[in-house]
This record gives structure tokens, C-alpha cells and sequence, in this order.
């Protein structure tokens, strides 16, 4: 035997072990599944004719999860031992992409949102593409400006906010009350509401000084507890939990967007639709995102913004070099409520209806899930990651075709097969021809009929709703992406001053923000 | 003595107590104006607390703590204004402060008085230029009019930006790191990363300098960089300093004052030479007893 065969015969033994490790967290993987899958989707109740509910079991669906679970945690093991590989340095045409994506982006993206109700407009008509100027545009932006709002408080100052939907709340009943009690205009409410929500936030703020981490966690998100609880119990001022009705709606130059003679159609001699009121709102909410951005970009780069950022990084040398820590937190913790209080009064406006049920602490962790998605402290990042959450679970509403990929049991068997390969191609080449070999011979029966159709119908999901499984896609599609990068869609940091070049600073060294 | 004629920091009956542990027990002693001030001791004698106490992250038990920012302040305007409630007062020679009333912030900012930490604590995820701008937070604050001005891009708050970006440029120059400026905090060498604090404190503009170990971990050439930087903040900056440090020989080649400390109370206060033939710093200090082992003692810190 010469010396490489037998290195090779050691390097043989010990990918086997490991593929026998691997092999054996599989396996416990897909027995937890099968353990947590038998209450949950072992037993399906159905009525028979007389109403009678009968428990039927599906082992079918168990096996299913449980065959996922094995291969997919076989896949995952591998990658993860792939990702211990040494960084490679990025390549030139990388960076060339990096660096134009970095330049050409923004502006470009901002064509992109003017032109976006007027470009569906054209292509869809006005009936089609109200949903998507109002469930895609001005959801998206509202999220937007609301993610840029927290992550002053969050990504810049460091100060871990899970109340944020408080701030909100203000806004939006501060433009509620005034405008269904004293009647006042949209446009003298915005400030207002914005600056109630401010003094909300410096109260919050004042408590919270001496807490850092958790602990602040902790109180903040007891303070938007605090604020819904009084929203829903102080029926008097609120009106509890049936919320307030009929707020005004949003006018132009006092013209209102209604089919009436002086309304805002009848003003330009336009034909009336609805489309011409969402189209407002859009602009008016683009605008307040922009501005919302604009004050940011601006605020990092004077002193109160590498205050803020330097409270994140050390809070202690903060204070040997005279910055007053108790006035920086204040000030982010106002500025970052005040735009929530913007975005509140707006959401107010626009839904013409609101009630505590719209700022539960779903809101708050949604709200967060995208600036740390997105890469906190970064303002394109966390763009893109509203985008991604919002517009996406918008999506999924919609995704008939997945609908018709599920129904029918060839496609789930197809995507049952799919993750099998990846998590055999993860693990092994030989096996991965072996696999593939496989299910070309399978779809080859399949195809000139050979196997019985019954075998796919027990993969059929009739019921399945897209729109459902939501929740759970997200949650999926949220662990994959702190997996692939921790750090946020945009990791790195870029300084707010350079002497001669501008060099982006790596994410690793860069705080998380405890507090 | 200069720092018996003109102190810079009079420290009095200074005494910290956590529960039942007396950390600094009834010190006394004196900074004087343009010294280098060594406080030398074992580990554990509480030298980081003196400072702790000086710089306002520790709110002292008992104690005065005076310092003179400008000229040198007579006993009498002590005297007035311990007896107010005001922190500091404007005598006929300049500002005087009341150190332990003041929080750590306001010490930095109005007293002038600035530190390094004995564990780096540098902005690690900004870049070296970001650090020192940090640093002239209040003046860019107030130039900034508390940010509105600073929002609209008002050109007192450009010009006074500019002017700190040069200072934030000499003292890059001073410590050789010009050419790193734009480069994260965090990925500087050891060496210097204690330069960069000791700049990041020198662009608060500090009347008095308070350094916590900072040739800890230095080779001995950059112990003789930071040397000649120390003497330089000194006499062209006339920036007193306050140090605490470990390395013999850089305490001796360095100080004009040496305090020691010995569980927290004063056991000896003067010249180098005086500190080091002193016979009970050479025993209480190193803790030696054994008439061997002290001269061995006495040979290693060059008695």
C-alpha cells in the first residue's frame, strides 16, 4: 500500500463517520418531528353528513413532515459544515456589482416608487391596480417608514425597542381624536400627532435610562402593553375595543376624494375612481418615509447621530467624553417615536377606522423583524427587508399557483422528492446519482402510467390555502435568512466621515445594540 | 514641590466604600499643574477607584475633590464653595470645580478632564476618524445649534466640522495613524489602539489627562513611543496627566510625582527618587518582608 492510498482510506473512514453522525442527527430530527407532528396532524376531524365529528388519522402527512425533516436537516448539516470553509476574497466582478448596486440603487429606486402608481395605471388599468397601490404600496411604505423610524431607537442608538407599535398607537389615535373632536385637518394633526408621540417617547425614555439589554427589552414591550391596555379599557376616551369609526378621510387643498360634485374628480374633470384617493395617499406616504430617511441620513452624520452610534458601541467612553448619555437616549428614543407617530396618524387617515386590535405586539415584532432583517443601521437594507416581509406576505395571498402545485399530488411528490435529492446531493455524491436515477425512473412510470395514480393522490392537499401557511413560510424563510447572513440583508456598516476613502466596516465588528 | 504650590487636583480625604469593603481609605493627595502624576501600587490597592472617583463614574463616600481649572484656586474659594451647593465657581483666577458632585460627563466636558480605560474602550465598529469626531461632541453640538442648524447644513456648523477634522488630523499625525484613518477602530494593532484613546481623550481639549495602565501590553519600543507622546502632551499641550501604571520604567523615566497606594491608603507621595529609596514602599509594595528578596527587589526597580 503506498502512503496515499492510505491517506485516502483515512479521509474515506473519517467522511463516513461523519456521514454516520450526520445520518444519526437526521434521524432524531425526523423522530422529534414525527413526536410533534402525531397531536398536532396525526388526528384531522371531519363532519360526516349527520354533523358528527370524526377523528381520522393521516400517517401519510406524518410521514411526509418526518421524510422532510430527515433530509432537510441532513442538507442543512452539511451546509452548515460548509460554512466553517475559509471566507474566499471577494472577486472584482463582485465588488464592481457591489459597488454599482451601492451607487445606482437608490436613485434608481426612487424613479421606481414615483413613477410605480402611474406605470400600473397604464398597464392595469385603474380597477386592477388599485390593490396594488394600496395593499402593495402603501402597506409596504407605511412599514417602511415605520422600520426607519425604529431603527434610529434600534439600529443607530443600539436601544433594543420591542414597544415600537406604542408610538404608533399615539399617532394614530391622536389624529382619531382631534380630527373626530375638534375637527381638525389631516395636515395640522401629522406634526401633532408626531410630536404627542415624542413626549410619549421621552416618558418611556426616562424609566428606561438606567436599563440596558433584556431588561430594557422588557420594559419597552410592557409599555406598548401599557398603551393597548388603555386604548381597549378606557372606553370613555378611546372608545375601547370597538375603536373609533368614521375618522375623516384624507382631502386635497380641502377637496375630498369622493364621487360628489366638488370633490376632487369633478375639480380636474376626471372620471371618478377610488384610484385617485389611493394614488394621494401613496405620494403622501412616500414623501413621509422619504423625509423620515432623509432626517436620518442627514442625523448620522452630525454630532447627535455618531452620539447615538457610539452609545452603541461603548456607553461608558461615551460619558469620559462629556456626551450626556441621558439626553442621546432621550433624543432617539423622541425622534423614533416621532416618526412612528407620523406613520400612525397616517395608517389612521388612510383606514378611516381604527381599534387597539391594530397595534398588538405582533406589530412591534414585525416592525423589528425587518430592521434586523435588513441589516440594522442600514437604510437600504432595511427598505429591502419591508419589501421582502410585507410585500411577500402580501404575495402569498395570492399564489393560486401554489395552490394548484398542492392540490394536486404529483407536486407535492415532486417537492417531497426535491428536498430528498438536495439533502442526498448535500451529503453524498454517489448516493445523489443513486437518487436522481431514482426519480427520473419514478416520473418515467409516472408518465406512461405504469404506477397506479392512488400512490400520488395520498400526497394530494385539496385544503391547501397559501395564505395559511403564512406564518410559517415566513418563519422559514426568517431562520434561513439568519442562517445565510446574521448579520442583515446589508451587514455592513458605512462610516459617516472619511479623510480619504470611503470604506465600508465590517458587520463583526460593529455592536448589535444591547442596549 | 509644584504640586504643593500650584495643584492642578486636590484630592482630600478621599474614601470609597462598597458594603464593608474600603476600597480608598481617607486620601490625601495633590496633582500638580503641568506634572506627570504616577499612582503606583499593588494590584487591589485601589488605584482604579481613585480614578473612578476623579473622572465621576464612582460617586465617592467622603472626600473633596478640587480642582482648579485655570490658575490656582486659594483655600478660602474652596472653602465657599464646599459650603454652597454649587459645583463650581468662578474665582478670580478661573473656574473652580467640586469633582464629586459632578457627573462623569460634566467632568469631561466642563472640568476638562479626560481618561483612558485599563480594558481598551475604543468605538471598535467606527472607523479611527469617527472616534476623534466623537470626541468633539459638545463643541460640534453647540456649533451644530443642538442639531437644527446642524439638520440645514448652516455653514457654522460646516466650518466648525472642518475645524475639528483637523485637529481629529494632527493628532492622527502625532500617533501615526494617518494613513488608517478611514479604516474600523477594531482592526488597529494593540498598540495602537491605546494610542488611538489616548488622542480620542487629547481632542476633548483636557486641562488634565487621566491614563489607566497605558503601556500595559506595549513592547518596550512602543513603551518609549508612548513616552515621548506622554512628554510631548505635557509640555506642548500643557495637559497635566494622572497615570496609573505598572511598568516600573516607565514610571520612574516619566514622573515628576509619584503617589503609592497600599490597600487604599496613601503609603508614600513624592519625587521618583524618594518613592523608590523609600524602604517601606519597597517592602509594603511588593509585599516582601525577607531581607533577600528585597534587595532583589531593590535591584529589579533600580534602587
Amino acid at each position: 500500500m503506498t502512503a496515499i492510498s492510505q491517506t485516502s482510506a483515512v479521509a474515506e473512514t473519517v467522511d463516513s463517520a461523519k456521514l454516520a453522525d450526520r445520518i444519526k442527527d437526521a434521524t432524531a430530527a425526523a423522530l422529534l418531528t414525527v413526536l410533534l407532528c402525531v397531536p398536532i396532524i396525526l388526528l384531522h376531524a371531519d363532519a360526516d353528513i349527520d354533523g358528527v365529528l370524526h377523528a381520522n388519522p393521516r400517517p401519510w402527512a406524518v410521514a411526509i413532515f418526518a421524510l422532510l425533516a430527515f433530509f432537510g436537516r441532513l442538507a442543512v448539516s452539511n451546509a452548515g459544515a460548509g460554512v466553517k470553509k475559509e471566507a474566499r476574497p471577494e472577486s472584482k466582478i463582485a465588488a464592481t456589482v457591489r459597488a454599482a448596486t451601492a451607487k445606482y440603487l437608490p436613485p434608481i429606486g426612487l424613479v421606481v416608487l414615483f413613477v410605480y402608481p402611474f406605470v400600473l395605471l397604464t398597464l392595469l388599468g385603474s380597477g386592477r391596480s388599485l390593490k396594488w397601490v394600496d395593499s402593495y404600496g402603501i402597506q409596504i411604505l407605511i412599514y417602511v417608514m415605520l422600520a426607519w423610524g425604529l431603527n434610529i431607537v434600534v439600529g443607530l442608538a443600539g436601544l433594543l425597542d420591542l414597544g415600537y407599535v406604542a408610538f404608533y398607537a399615539v399617532g394614530a389615535y391622536s389624529y382619531a381624536l382631534l380630527a373626530t373632536t375638534f375637527g381638525l385637518s389631516f395636515w395640522i394633526c401629522l406634526p401633532l400627532a408626531g410630536i404627542l408621540a415624542a413626549l410619549w417617547g421621552v416618558m418611556l425614555g426616562f424609566p428606561v435610562l438606567r436599563l440596558r439589554g433584556d431588561y430594557l427589552a422588557i420594559v419597552t414591550l410592557a409599555f406598548g402593553e401599557i398603551i393597548r391596555s388603555v386604548l381597549v379599557n378606557w372606553v370613555a376616551f378611546t372608545g375601547g375595543g370597538a375603536g373609533i369609526a368614521s375618522i375623516p378621510k384624507i382631502t386635497f387643498f380641502n377637496l375630498r376624494f369622493a364621487d360628489e360634485p366638488d370633490g376632487f374628480d369633478a375639480f380636474f374633470h376626471l372620471d371618478y375612481s377610488p384610484l385617485h384617493g389611493k394614488m394621494f395617499l401613496y405620494y403622501v406616504i412616500l414623501c413621509l418615509a422619504l423625509i423620515t430617511n432623509l432626517v436620518s441620513m442627514r442625523l448620522r452624520r452630525l454630532p447627535i447621530g455618531r452620539a447615538w452610534e457610539a452609545l452603541r458601541e461603548d456607553e461608558i467612553a461615551c460619558r469620559s467624553l462629556g456626551i450626556n448619555t441621558t439626553n442621546t437616549k432621550l433624543t432617539a428614543f423622541a425622534l423614533g417615536a416621532f416618526f412612528g407617530g407620523l406613520a400612525g396618524s397616517f395608517f389612521s387617515v388612510r383606514q378611516g377606522f381604527i381599534s387597539p386590535e391594530s397595534f398588538t405586539f405582533i406589530e412591534s415584532a414585525t416592525i423589528l423583524a425587518i430592521v434586523v432583517l435588513g441589516g440594522m443601521g442600514s437604510q437600504i437594507g432595511v427598505a429591502l427587508a419591508a419589501v421582502f416581509l410585507i410585500g411577500g406576505f402580501e404575495l402569498l395571498r395570492e399564489l393560486d399557483f401554489l395552490r394548484a402545485i398542492m392540490s394536486s399530488g404529483t407536486g407535492v411528490f415532486v417537492i417531497c422528492l426535491g428536498v430528498v435529492v438536495f439533502g442526498v446531493i448535500q451529503s453524498r455524491k454517489l448516493a445523489a446519482q443513486v437518487a436522481i436515477v431514482l426519480i427520473a425512473a419514478v416520473f418515467a412510470l409516472r408518465s406512461f402510467q405504469l404506477l397506479p395514480d392512488a400512490i400520488f393522490d395520498k400526497f394530494a392537499m385539496p385544503d391547501f390555502d397559501p395564505a395559511q401557511y403564512r406564518g410559517l413560510l415566513f418563519g422559514l424563510a426568517m431562520v434561513v435568512m439568519m442562517v445565510v447572513r446574521p448579520r442583515g440583508f446589508i451587514s455592513t456598516r458605512s462610516p459617516s466621515i472619511f479623510l480619504k476613502e470611503k470604506k465600508a466596516v465590517s458587520g463583526s465588528l460593529v455592536k448589535e445594540g444591547h442596549g | 514641590m509644584r504640586w504643593d504650590d500650584n495643584p492642578l487636583l486636590v484630592v482630600e480625604h478621599l474614601t470609597m466604600r462598597f458594603g464593608g469593603l474600603v476600597a480608598v481609605n481617607n486620601l490625601t493627595f495633590q496633582v500638580g499643574r503641568g506634572d506627570i502624576t504616577a499612582l503606583i501600587g499593588p494590584n487591589g490597592a485601589g488605584k482604579t477607584t481613585v480614578f473612578n472617583c476623579v473622572t465621576g463614574f464612582y460617586k465617592p463616600t467622603e472626600g473633596r475633590l478640587a480642582l482648579a481649572r485655570e490658575g490656582s484656586a486659594t483655600p478660602a474659594d474652596v472653602e465657599a464653595l464646599t459650603l454652597s451647593t454649587n459645583k463650581h465657581a468662578t474665582t478670580q483666577t478661573g473656574e473652580l470645580f467640586l469633582l464629586e458632585r459632578m457627573p462623569g460627563n460634566e467632568i469631561a466636558w466642563r472640568a476638562k478632564v479626560a481618561r483612558t480605560f485599563q480594558n481598551i474602550r475604543l468605538f471598535q465598529g467606527m472607523t479611527v476618524l469617527e472616534n476623534l469626531m466623537v470626541a468633539h461632541h459638545n463643541t460640534l453640538m453647540l456649533a451644530s445649534g443642538f442639531t437644527v442648524l446642524g439638520l440645514f447644513g448652516a455653514p457654522t456648523y460646516r466650518a466648525a466640522e472642518s475645524q475639528a477634522v483637523e485637529r481629529a488630523q494632527y493628532w492622527l499625525e502625532k500617533i501615526g495613524l494617518t494613513d488608517r484613518a478611514d479604516d474600523p477602530a477594531g482592526e488597529l494593532p494593540y498598540g495602537a489602539q491605546r494610542r488611538l484613546e489616548i488622542a480620542r481623550a487629547m481632542c476633548t481639549d483636557p486641562v488634565m489627562l487621566c491614563l489607566d495602565e497605558p503601556a500595559a501590553g506595549l513592547n518596550p519600543r512602543e513603551s518609549m513611543e508612548l513616552n515621548a507622546l506622554l512628554h510631548s502632551i505635557r509640555d506642548d499641550h500643557k495637559t497635566s496627566i494622572l497615570l496609573i501604571e505598572h511598568d516600573m520604567s516607565v514610571v520612574m523615566q516619566i514622573s515628576d510625582h509619584i503617589v503609592v497606594l497600599d490597600y487604599g491608603t496613601k503609603i508614600a507621595d513624592g519625587t521618583p527618587e524618594e518613592v523608590r529609596n523609600d524602604p517601606k514602599v519597597i517592602a509594603a509594595y511588593l509585599g516582601v518582608a525577607d531581607e533577600e528578596e528585597l534587595a532583589s527587589v531593590e535591584a529589579e526597580i533600580g534602587a
